[in-house]
């Protein structure tokens, strides 16, 4: 998995006088968490390949706020987003790409009221247009009618109503696509949003992931597809609650499309 | 001595609409306890959401049966007004379907009120069923026992009583036309009630008048207190659906609203120019620092408020709801029934005190909505997206976990956690800031 990535910052692109296509927004769970980061190398493998010209901030990232928001802390919330905005607005950003549907939502819809209005992409959207455009395009047959069903996250589905386009890419890699029946709009949440991710859940008589994986298992998947650091995580641990971690895995649409290069 | 109905009838008449015209003023008040809403955003849009979701009742139908059977009994009870609007203007002018004059056309509207009203109890025995015999778990959950219970079953009592006595009046009409009695003229259709001839079978003339009068007048005097039910029961949706759905959301639903007051706030931080003395007298100025998020009914917006009081209780939000699903104990239902019941009370705080609320050493927080609750919330907005008139259960969440958060650092202690993670190197875990970039190398 140690192939060579080239990435480069937004201080070297200054550096050298020149703009990217694209900021690649890793998120502090793509950029820390080790399953995420998995994610982050396989979306850099497809930008590689499409010889996308991308930046990323590196260690100027800081957190978008988003997690802090939704736990009610509106004060770090737009501090993060202040600060972040400020770094943005000096380098000149136009369009941003991002793996995490938080990070996409907090700086598509509740940046620009703070000063920072940029074209915001989630990662699926952004690869299908790469797609589109023929600057992609996958040969391999990896998935090739294998069955697999992709959990809609909360804030990139209902938030802002991306339904397509992760299934568009995915429907590239041959595989057998199945929805579960709950889907779309109504799609249950993994468990992770509004700050959960972070803490213990609440009393109850089951854990949320369980539940949507049990959703996910009754399409009899090889694989479940995300498009969320956090739904991943959740649905790989509800995997394990269900004793299937050896005949499902749980995979980023990224890395689905990575895997069929 | 002729004219005494007449006068009854708009005396009735005018104190039941009294009455409503009070409730509805109480209603305005209570809403406007709320602060100011952005309301902000496309007016087109909003009529089109308006005439979509509530006159359309496109989100009713997401669930096929219900929405099915709910069309038609709104759909009875629009066009069935009409017939209302004539048993009015009879009452207060002493006439006798007055309307009768339309020949070919009142036959036709006087067939489809009948045959609407035959659908509607059909619908609403089956609704009656549902919550009742079959049990839908919606209905069951803590929240609706008590009073919740009881109001959604008086409404379909209600419902079915108005429309009996509708088709009786009808039917004591149709055999005293037969009969040629006088004032009885030939005028209208009646496909359903005609099938009531059995019951009338050989009453003499004066007691089917006294039938059909009884029936008329109950049925108006049955409307007349219906219509002042409304305040006091989740049937209060048949009107707030309208403005509730207009002033719904237009914006994404991922997208929370940033508080303009900790904006400034954050704005002077940040600044390294800005006078902290100047702004501190500035805000000085300003009286009370502005409190931020919600513990009670009067720190939430008006467009909240309203929402509480639209609230069907039918459900949906929380059938969607994860958190319900899995056992928690929050739902976003509740969160509405519990906004309405904490507003309702501190109406009647402020009738009780001449207009001004008097502390009563209660708020929406604890008293009525546990931390619990919130903290179960994972923001996925599922209620939002289920609710067939429009309502954010999921806004009033947020705005009290600001309180809980911001004004009394009251979190869970993991949240803290990673808050102050946030705050020291940028991310939610304890990790350095300079190795955001190690995952290209690993
Ligand atoms: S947003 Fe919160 S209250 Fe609404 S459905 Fe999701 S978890 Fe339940
Ligand atoms: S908030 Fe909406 S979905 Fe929930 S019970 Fe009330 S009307 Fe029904």
């Amino acid at each position: 998995m140690s192939e060579q990535l080239k990435v480069k910052t937004m201080e070297a692109f200054l550096a050298e006088g020149k703009q990217p296509e694209i900021l690649f927004w890793v998120g502090s769970a793509g950029s820390y968490d080790d399953r995420a980061k998995k994610i982050s190398r396989a979306f850099v493998r497809l930008l590689n390949k499409a010889e996308v010209d991308f930046a990323v901030l590196g260690p100027e990232e800081s957190s978008t706020g988003d997690v802090a928001k939704r736990a009610g802390n509106e004060f770090l919330f737009q501090m993060q987003a202040m600060m972040n905005i400020e770094l943005l607005n000096g380098y000149e950003i136009k369009r941003i790409v991002t793996c995490d549907p938080h990070s996409f939502n907090t700086i598509k819809n509740e940046y620009p009221s703070l000063g920072g209005t940029y074209e915001v992409l989630h990662h699926t959207q952004y690869l299908k247009e790469l797609i589109d455009a023929g600057r992609l395009s996958l040969t391999g047959n990896e998935y090739k009618g294998k069955r697999v069903t992709f959990h809609d996250p909360c804030y990139l589905g209902r938030a802002n109503n991306v339904y397509e386009a992760p299934r568009n890419v995915l429907a590239k890699t041959n595989a057998n696509l199945v929805e579960m029946k709950r889907n779309k709009q109504t799609a249950l949440c993994c468990g992770a949003g509004g700050a959960q991710m972070f803490k213990e859940p609440e009393k109850g008589d089951m854990d949320i992931n369980v539940l949507r994986t049990k959703d996910a298992l009754e399409t009899n998947p090889d694989i479940i597809a995300t498009g969320c650091p956090y739904c991943n995580t959740m649905m790989t641990d509800g995997i394990k609650a269900h004793e299937k971690e050896d005949s499902v895995t749980v995979l980023d649409v990224a890395e689905l499309l990575a895997n069929s290069l | 001595m002729q004219y005494i109905p007449n006068f009854l009838f708009a005396l009735a008449l005018g104190f039941g609409v009294w009455f409503f015209y009070n409730n509805v003023r109480k209603l305005i008040r209570n809403i406007k306890l709320g602060k100011e809403a952005d309301v902000s955003g496309d007016r087109s849009e909003r009529w089109s959401n308006m005439a979509r979701i509530a006159l359309g009742q496109s989100k009713m139908v997401v669930r096929p049966i219900a929405g099915f059977l709910h069309i038609i009994v709104y759909v009875g009870f629009i066009i069935i007004n009409i017939e209302v609007l004539e048993i009015i203007l009879d009452g207060l002018l002493g006439t006798h379907r007055l309307f009768a004059f339309l020949g070919g056309t009142y036959d036709f509207l006087i067939a489809s009120f009948e045959i609407l009203a035959f659908l509607v109890i059909v619908s609403v025995v089956i609704f009656w069923l549902r919550r009742n015999v079959i049990r839908l778990q919606r209905f069951l959950k803590p929240e609706m026992k008590g009073w919740p219970k009881q109001d959604g079953n008086l409404i379909l009592y209600i419902e079915l009583v108005l429309m009996f006595l509708f088709l009786t009046m009808n039917g004591a009409d149709y055999q005293l036309q037969q009969m040629g009695a006088e004032h009885y003229a030939q005028a209208g259709s009646f496909p359903i009630s005609q099938f009531l001839a059995p019951v009338f079978q050989g009453l003499s003339e004066s007691t089917l008048i006294i039938i059909e009068r009884g029936a008329w007048w109950l049925h108006i005097l049955g409307i007349l207190f219906f219509l002042n039910y409304l305040y006091y029961s989740k049937h209060l949706h048949i009107l707030l659906a309208f403005p509730n759905t207009f002033y719904g959301r237009v914006k994404p639903q991922g997208q929370f609203n940033n508080l303009a007051s900790v904006t400034n706030e954050v704005k002077l931080m940040m600044d390294p120019n800005a006078d902290p003395f100047a702004a501190d007298a500035g805000t000085e100025d300003a009286g009370e620092p502005e409190k931020f998020g919600a513990s009670d009914v009067t720190d939430l917006n008006w467009v909240q408020l309203m929402n509480a009081y639209t609230c069907t209780e039918c459900g949906r939000c929380t059938s969607e709801c994860p958190a319900n699903q899995t056992g928690k104990k929050l739902s976003p239902r509740k969160i509405m029934m519990d906004t309405r019941d904490r507003l309702e009370e501190v109406g009647k705080n402020m009738d009780a005190n001449k207009g001004t609320f008097v502390p009563d050493g209660k708020q929406l927080l604890d008293d009525y909505i546990t931390r619990e609750e919130l903290w179960a919330c994972t923001t996925c907005n599922a209620c939002v997206q289920a609710c067939p008139v429009s309502i954010d259960p999921l806004s009033i969440i947020v705005e009290m976990r600001r309180y809980l958060v911001m004004e009394q650092s009251a979190a869970p202690t993991e949240l803290n956690n990673m808050m102050s993670n946030i705050e020291n190197n940028g991310a939610p875990w304890p990790y350095n800031q300079m190795d955001r970039l190690n995952w290209v190398n690993e």
